[in-house]
């Protein structure tokens, strides 16, 4: 016997005069399996075909479903609706972000802001040959790069975030663990004098206060605070030069 | 009304588009991409496995070089493929690879010493050199002569479209995303641009250009059961044909042997590639019955007919969602799974609540095949261009350029959108450098108002059919009768059906919002389910008039290859907006030209080809060929140039360089 689920969801178009923010509960069959990715999708397809979500890969990978599940901040794919065992569960979109409509928030530019801020990119003045052999680099250091790059960009370290919370400036964990990604990649000149022209103030790797937002709700388990305690202790190295 | 300008507009901001636009960039035109979502949210962000490029420098790469690399994806094609392209591909993508290892996309590396793989089942131990050490490394994907699959763990896509994204932001690549491309803006046959929806303000507008790619993707939706991410819908293919472009064997469609049951989430074939087996309701693995030679790991189209026939002989294991096999990666070991296979594992874990590494049959996870790859898709000449409309161009996935033919292999599609970017991005800057717009204002205007018009028509049509229940409708006939295995009978019944959904298509309505200034789901909806019909069709009559079982194309009446009939690329098109099924017509695949003639591809019986009547001759014309240039001492690029001679812009065309080369030749 598959049981009765309640689902509240925020609702709000900032973009329509006569929206006022409102949470509307709708109910439905829990199927076997139910993730909220297919939860949703059923609510739009029988209930509201005007309730705005995103959702790309449906498997944790791409990073646009996050939103506030029963107060945390979560991929929304990956939520089994059987987890919640009084079955109601309460949706919100996640703060600290520009809404779009309801659950949809525009992370896309907020990380795009942040990955300029960084300089988010290899900073190398080295002429290739790409019909030769490629430069070599340690497999270790190559892993430990790749542990770094797999952050989903999805904004749940942003809205967990003390610090954001009351400093409006603040790069994040996404924007400092993006710097540390760079810092131990063997292809980026850049110094750590470098680095802390970007991110070496209270906005950036001073700010940061440890309340741990960030690192209990990555969905992809990245070392958030263990790096970040690395790049403080490398910028103050710099500013101690300064 | 709004009208931007730029010289190059990119749509799609995948591999393939970002690739491209940062060629365009980097030659000094004022790009501009649209992408549905953040690019970097973009479906190439799932692919897992890897990237093939023969750099050779691996235990178990050595020898590879392009020639092999070539000859592994003609035969995967099963002689589908345009074999210039094949070239073109395989001579540019080391060069891809280590450029893109130069902007940072963290490749494993080669480890010097001993290590232990799993191949059959059995623990071996491979030596690396010191020489390799540190170089890029490979694994063993389904298909491929040498382990050629180059990998960033099971992160491969994510890794690549970073390093991509990130690149295309430091060269300043003018980024707009939540942007729709609705239609195309043509004039006289030529190409300037397309209408535009902006998905947060729903604003419409032009963007004007003087060339303009098209790197939307796949078409995966078509179906329900796929590893596609929900965008892949193929709407934009539709809009393609819609301005007088043309389709390519859109009925090539690959199934992947080893999705998760239920929710059709891919585990990658590198868990297969790593030494993962696939068992039955016994716990018996049976690949080898089947296969002798590669096992589990023969070309995806076989193990997904395999596994199908296999189930059909009962040996399929009973679940809530239809029968099942399952694909055990325990054998591999706790420590391996964790570090080479962790996001497999999460996705086990999150969606099934199995851990994937434990032992005793605990860890195996239920697999069964689903849609996973486009190998159709808009027709291209070598160089991207649309075989119909100037100005046009496209590649990655959404392109039919015909890197595939009638199967592509695993690694071979990160590898096209990276590769077909790089050399059709040029291409395509040439273009856009030698044009101009010649389109008045009042022109642009008009499209723009055509398209608003059609949007409003839908809002405000009253109670009509419903968006949601169509595509279901579409996708239970696709999954039905437009699968794995495919007869005329069942593709008679989908054409019809789904001629009849597209019919009553021209009548959705939209239930909730009426807004054509916001966010509007339900009319984003309205209007790429008419389109996405519209695809499934092109689809459906492709894979009823192809009498023949080519590749992916497996007729169950019509067993045999047959290269005398069908060696020939099937061209579909919308000639009249009112018509209610696709043009159909064929290009045909000059044998004549090519540098490996059909042969047997290596799986199941022989005798199953009907004989090209030229096939014979060119295969004596390329073995004297062949053996006069050896007896003269020519190298292998003089023998490949006499075979197929072919071009590529920029320095791809270069030789690459590798490890134990001299260094001059
Ligand atoms: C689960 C999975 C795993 C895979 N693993 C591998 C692998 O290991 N190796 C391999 O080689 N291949 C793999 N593939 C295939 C490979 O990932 C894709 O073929 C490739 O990434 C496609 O890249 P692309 O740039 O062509 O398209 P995509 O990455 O799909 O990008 C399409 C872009 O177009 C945009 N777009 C679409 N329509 C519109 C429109 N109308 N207007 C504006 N923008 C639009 C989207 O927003 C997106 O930015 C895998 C595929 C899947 C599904
Ligand atoms: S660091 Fe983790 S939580 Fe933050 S954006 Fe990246 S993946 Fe998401
Ligand atoms: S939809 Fe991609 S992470 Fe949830």
């Amino acid at each position: 016997m598959s049981r009765e689920i309640t689902i509240s969801v925020f609702k709000f178009d900032p973009r329509d005069k006569a929206s006022k923010p409102e949470f509307v509960d709708y109910k439905m069959q829990e199927d076997p399996g139910m993730s909220l990715f297919i939860a949703l999708n059923k609510i739009r397809e029988t209930l509201d075909d005007d309730l705005s979500f995103d959702f790309v890969c449906r498997a944790g990978i791409c990073g646009s479903c996050a939103m506030i599940v029963n107060g945390k901040p979560t991929l929304a794919c990956k939520t089994l609706t059987s987890q919640f065992k009084d079955g109601h569960i309460k949706l919100m979109p996640m703060p600290s972000f520009e809404l779009i409509k309801d659950l949809s928030v525009n992370t896309g530019k907020w990380m795009d802001g942040m990955s300029k801020r960084v300089e988010s990119w290899i900073h190398s003045s080295k002429e290739m040959d790409y019909t030769k052999l490629e430069d070599k680099v340690e497999p270790d250091v190559a892993q430990e790069v790749f542990e770094l790059d797999r952050c989903i960009e999805c904004g749940i370290c942003v809205a967990g975030c003390g610090t954001k919370a009351v400093n409006e400036n603040f790069v994040g964990a996404v924007g400092l663990n993006r710097v540390a990604r760079f810092q131990i990649d063997p292809n980026d000149e850049r110094t750590d004098a470098d680095f802390y022209e970007l991110v070496g103030d209270d906005d950036g790797i001073f700010g940061c206060m440890s309340l741990m937002g960030c690192e209990d709700n990555c969905p992809k388990d990245l070392p958030l605070q263990n790096r970040i305690a690395y790049m403080r202790n490398k910028l103050i190295q710099v500013g101690k030069q300064k | 009304m709004k009208i931007n300008y730029c010289d190059t507009l990119v749509v799609g901001g995948g591999l393939a588009g970002l690739r491209a636009a940062i060629v365009a960039r980097q030659r000094g035109l004022n790009v501009k991409v649209i992408s549905l979502v953040p690019v970097k949210r973009s479906h190439s962000a799932a692919a897992q496995g890897g990237m093939q490029a023969s750099l050779g420098n691996s235990n178990k790469a050595e020898g590879d070089n392009e020639d092999v690399h070539f000859i592994d994806t003609v035969k995967g094609s099963d002689w589908g493929c345009d074999q210039r392209v094949a070239r073109m591909f395989a001579q540019t993508a080391p060069k891809a690879i280590r450029q893109l290892a130069h902007w940072g996309v963290p490749w494993s590396r080669v480890k010097e010493g001993d290590k232990t793989a799993v191949i059959d089942t059995k623990k071996v131990t491979i030596t690396e050199t010191k020489e390799a050490h540190g170089l890029i490394n490979s694994r063993d994907f389904g298909g491929t002569k040498k382990w050629r699959t180059c990998y960033t763990a099971d992160g491969t896509g994510h890794s690549m479209l970073y390093g991509v994204a990130n690149k295309a932001l430091g060269e300043d690549v003018d980024i707009e995303d939540r942007k729709e491309l609705i239609s195309l803006i043509v004039e006289n046959g030529i190409c300037y641009g397309g209408v535009v929806r902006d998905l947060i303000s729903g604003e419409l507008s032009a963007y004007v250009a003087k060339g303009t790619l098209i790197a939307t993707g796949g078409y995966g939706r078509l179906y329900r059961v796929t590893t596609n991410a929900v965008i892949c819908d193929g709407s934009a293919h539709a809009t393609v044909m819609e301005a007088g472009g043309t389709l390519g064997n859109m009925e090539a469609v690959q199934f992947h042997p080893t999705p998760i049951v239920p929710s059709g989430i891919l585990l990658t074939e590198g868990c297969r590639g790593d030494g993962g087996v696939l068992r039955d309701a016994d716990g018996y693995r049976f690949m080898p019955d089947y296969e002798p030679e590669k096992k589990d790991l023969a070309s995806r189209d076989v193990v997904s007919r395999r596994m199908l026939e296999h189930i059909a002989k009962g040996k399929g294991v009973d679940s809530p969602y239809g029968k099942h096999l399952w694909l055990d990666i325990s054998i591999l070991g706790r420590e391996h799974v964790e570090k080479n296979l962790r996001d497999i594992q999460d996705i086990a874990m999150s969606f099934n609540g199995i851990d994937p590494a434990d032992e005793n049959g605990k860890g195996w996870m239920p697999v069964r095949p689903a849609q996973h790859y486009s190998m159709g898709g808009i027709r291209t000449k070598e160089t991207g261009e649309l075989t119909t409309l100037k100005g046009a161009y496209s590649c990655g996935e959404s392109a039919c350029w015909d890197l595939h033919g009638f199967n592509r292999l695993g690694g071979n599609s990160v590898g096209e959108a990276i590769v077909s970017g790089m050399i059709v991005g040029e291409y395509l800057a040439d273009y856009c450098e030698n044009s101009d717009i010649n389109i008045s204002t009042a022109s642009i205007e008009s499209h723009i108002k055509k398209q608003k018009d059609y949007l409003q028509s839908i809002l405000d049509r009253p109670k009509g059919e419903s968006a949601h229940e169509l595509k279901k409708e579409m996708q239970d006939v696709m999954d039905a009768k437009v699968g794995v295995f495919r007869n005329g009978p069942h593709l008679e019944e989908a054409v019809r059906e789904l001629e009849d959904i597209l019919k009553r298509s021209n009548n959705i309505s939209v239930e909730g919002s009426k807004s054509l200034t916001s966010a509007n789901p339900g009319l984003d909806s309205a209007y790429r389910v008419h389109k996405m019909i519209k695809v499934a069709l092109t689809v459906a009559k492709g894979a009823l008039d192809r009498t023949e079982s080519r590749g992916a194309h497996t007729r169950e009446d019509f067993p045999k290859r047959d290269d005398e009939k069908w060696l020939k690329r099937t061209i579909t098109s919308w000639a009249n907006e009112n018509d209610t099924l696709p043009t159909v017509s064929y290009e045909d695949l000059d044998v004549n030209t090519m540098e490996i003639p059909p042969s047997y591809r290596g799986y199941g019986k022989k005798g199953l080809i009907i004989d090209h009547p030229d096939t014979w001759e060119r295969k004596e014309v390329v073995s004297r060929i062949k053996e006069q240039l050896i007896a003269d001492g020519s190298d292998r690029y003089a023998i490949q140039d006499a075979l197929m001679p072919y071009e590529l812009p920029s320095n791809y065309k270069e030789r690459n360089r590798r490890l134990g080369d001299s260094g001059d030749e």
